[in-house]
């Protein structure tokens, strides 16, 4: 049976030896390369999901009234969008873990990439002949927020429409061309064209989506030609000898097994724990608000970003030329996905190594790398946290406007002090590895000497 | 009945091994394991565990009124594919032979193609003597062919003309009504709450439309000169769209404990910025780069609120360009 399955297909695709190479395709063993799989594997839960939602969805901001079966919202007038939403929450049998588990879905993802990124960084991955892998994973990550934020936007919610408020803010606020970009993408002055609702819709469930699978399809082409990168474990491993388990039978069941665990994981999340529950936010309205709103996670840093800002337009007379919100919500991102994306280069200017690298650096194998991405990341992470502000109000009874001025300080101060800290620390470690071998060697010489 | 009893049991006691083992005694590809029958039976364990999960989701899907379904849709599905997750798992670690192998990474580099492809697109070219003026021609082409496609983009939205962003349906004499088109009078408006208005007769689904109508205790109000007439027995209106991010400016902090707490200010919940109604919309604190528009009012002889003007700048967050005084209607 097998046999003349192989039979078959190899004679009229010619692809047996091509899949011979493919299932003996080596993958090194270490737990953190599963990150990226785990991305992937939510994507398919995302596209698997958004396929049921698209069915019930109505992209559409015809004004209705409600009548289902959530007692509260009865008799409202809301727009198609939400009200096709609530229906996938309350009257389409499981819709609500289908919406749910996208919703977790899009969180995980999202985490799943900037963990593999943040792998990939500190241990030297992104190196030649890897840089072409590392700038379409930096890509993927960059349409990946606009991805999930044009999916809880179009949800047309109380939430999604402040959210939607802010990004219209930012649009517009581009030096130069923000007023007529912000037309052109809205379709006209905020609110904006009922247009734009299927703008959203259509962006969300196929340009971005079908973007976003092609570079994954790039991205593992670009992997599987130069292999996998991996760790001196032992002395088999080198720059030009690869150890690994092949993809048939050692890799597979594993990572299909991981595939699944993803999946249980966010279909139980999708089930048992509630998220952005939308009926209690009720439509949106542009003379509406809410207090205490937080965007989804991965929005949090411009969300803090916006905050810290100090209050001013870069004005030239009465003429604005820089909105506020161009330096947090445009500038900001901007700015560190060029620092990412420059960085391989930075690297390899200031260190002159333009040779080939195929094993990986532990984080205390280059002090330099890894004091600077720990210090990047605290310079992110106190903006992002900092989006955050409101909440601690609630929590600690701290001072927003003293909050204000310390997150300011910490993103001077805490960046050049973990730089230092960082990388005595992997100095020292690499020194203590240094006495080890010594030591040992010493030892190992002592006793062929008495022997 | 009894016969394919014993038929199942040979086949879980792996009686068709034999002639599958003959056929391999030949040189293996793939490293030889030990048999692992407990593990084996450990998968297919949790192989029937994920296939009763399944089973029981499509029994709730199909149970009428069930309470908790999302609870229980989520525990059956995402439980059946947890089994066969363990059922994977269980099979990769112990029905999969430990093979560790070495390869040699692939060779960065291939010179000779290198200098083939080189070759044969330098040598496609010999026929060509007008090298450069053949690339002009060839991305004016490209160019203008690439925006003749983009052009109908345009029709997105009005591009080229922002004097829309500058829009509000208030003018002089238009009544202040509530979301339900309710006139308000003077005698409606309280101290120590907000109250939300709209123009009467437009659509309230634009940021130029919502106001913020609060009333300032007697002795506090403190308008520039040109604008004392612009309040009514202490009544003040506001655009309620934050001029930083565009969201409605719909938290008012009132001074609730005397001693220690602010004088009243307008709040918006994204980013806090803060405005002090009092004081023309002057900014206290947060992002926003100008105050918040105020729009002038008056009363007429019956007691409603009236606009007596428009706004006394653009509303709405800054957009890159805007001119910052008086809003157009």
């Amino acid at each position: 049976m097998i046999r003349r399955t192989i039979g078959f297909v190899d004679s009229r695709s010619g692809a047996a030896p091509f899949l011979t190479k493919a299932l003996r395709y080596l993958f090194p063993d270490h737990w953190s390369f599963l990150l990226g799989e785990v991305a992937l594997y939510a994507f398919i839960v995302l596209v698997a999901t958004g396929v049921y939602l698209t069915l019930y969805f109505e992209p559409s901001l015809g004004e209705t009234v409600y009548h289902g079966s959530y007692a509260p919202l009865r008799g409202m007038e809301m727009s198609e969008a939400y009200r096709s939403v609530v229906d996938i929450s309350f009257d389409v049998r499981a819709g609500l873990l289908i919406r749910q588990t996208h919703h977790w879905a899009a969180n995980v993802f999202v985490a799943a990439v900037v963990l593999h990124l943040l792998r990939i960084f500190f241990t030297g991955a992104f190196r030649k002949p890897r840089e072409g892998t590392y700038l379409v994973g930096l890509l993927m990550l960059m349409v990946t927020l606009p991805e999930g934020y044009l999916g809880y936007s179009m949800v047309d919610d109380l939430l999604s429409g402040m959210g939607l408020a802010i990004g219209y803010a930012v649009a517009e606020s581009v030096p130069f061309v923000g007023g007529n970009l912000a037309l052109l993408l809205w379709g006209g002055p905020y609110p904006g064209h009922a247009a734009f609702e299927s703008r959203m819709y259509i962006t969300h469930v196929f340009i971005l989506p079908v973007l976003i699978a092609t570079l994954i399809a790039l991205h593992l082409t670009l992997v599987a030609s130069r292999h996998h990168t991996q760790f001196r474990r032992t002395r088999r491993q080198s720059e030009r000898k690869l150890l690994g388990v092949p993809m048939f039978p050692g890799q597979a069941p594993r990572s299909l097994g991981l595939m699944s665990c993803v999946a249980a994981v966010l279909f139980l999340l999708g089930g048992l724990v509630q998220i952005n529950p939308i009926w209690q936010w009720g439509p949106y309205d542009v003379a509406q608000s809410t207090n205490g709103a937080q965007p989804d996670w991965y929005l949090g840093w411009l969300i803090g970003a916006l905050r810290l800002v100090p209050g001013f337009d870069l004005k030239i007379g009465d003429y604005t030329l820089v909105p506020n919100p161009f330096w947090g919500g445009a500038l900001f991102p901007l700015l560190v996905f060029v620092v990412l994306g420059a960085y391989p280069w930075v690297e390899r200017r200031i260190s002159g190594d333009r040779s080939y690298h195929n094993a990986l650096d532990r984080p205390r194998d280059a002090p330099g790398r890894t004091a600077f991405g720990a210090a990047f990341l605290a310079w992110v992470l106190v903006v992002f946290f900092a989006g955050s502000m409101d909440r601690a109000v609630v929590a600690f009874g701290l001072s927003y406007a003293a909050q204000v001025w310390i997150y300011r300080a910490a993103l001077v101060v805490l960046p050049p002090l973990i730089f230092f800290v960082v990388r005595r620390i992997c100095r020292e470690l690499q020194r203590s590895e240094q006495v080890e071998q010594e030591q040992h060697r010493a030892e190992a010489e002592a006793r062929a000497a008495r022997a | 009945m009894r016969r394919l009893l014993a038929a199942l049991l040979l086949w879980l006691a792996g009686g068709r091994r034999k002639r599958r083992e003959a056929e391999e005694e030949r040189e293996r590809i793939v490293a030889p394991a030990p048999k692992a029958p407990a593990a084996e039976l450990v998968v297919v364990g949790l192989l029937f565990c994920a296939a009763a999960a399944a089973v029981a989701f499509i029994v709730f899907y199909a149970i009428d009124g069930l309470r908790g379904h999302t609870q229980w849709f989520g525990l059956a599905f995402g439980g059946s594919l947890g089994f066969l997750g363990a059922a994977l798992i269980v099979w990769s670690k112990k029905l999969v032979p430990v093979e560790e192998i070495e390869e040699n990474y692939p060779e960065p580099e291939h010179p000779e193609e290198q200098e083939a492809l080189h070759r044969i697109v330098r040598e496609s070219g010999s026929p060509v003597t007008r090298k450069g003026l053949l690339t002009a021609a060839a991305t004016a082409a490209g160019g203008a062919l690439g925006l003749a496609a983009l052009t109908p983009a345009v029709s997105l939205g009005p591009v080229f003309d922002t004097s829309s962003l500058y829009g509000t349906p208030w003018r002089r004499g238009r009544r202040l009504v509530d979301q339900d088109g309710k006139p308000l009078r003077v005698d409606d408006i309280a101290e120590a709450t907000f109250y939300t208005a709209y123009p009467e007769g437009a659509s309230q689904d634009t940021v130029g439309a919502p106001l913020v109508v609060v009333r300032i205790p007697a002795g506090e109000m403190a308008l520039p000169a040109d604008r004392v007439d612009w309040a009514v027995e202490g009544i003040v209106a506001y655009s309620k769209i934050c001029t930083h991010a565009a969201c409605a400016v719909s938290l008012y902090r009132k001074p609730l404990f005397p001693p220690t707490a602010p004088r009243p200010a307008l709040v918006c919940p994204c980013h806090y910025s803060t405005f002090d109604p009092a004081r023309a919309g002057k900014v206290l604190f947060g992002p926003a780069g100008r105050a918040l528009p105020q729009l002038p009012l008056r009363a007429d002889r019956r007691g409603f609120l009236r606009a007596a003007g428009n706004f006394s700048g653009p509303v709405g967050p800054s957009w890159s360009g805007v001119r910052t005084k008086g809003a157009r209607s």
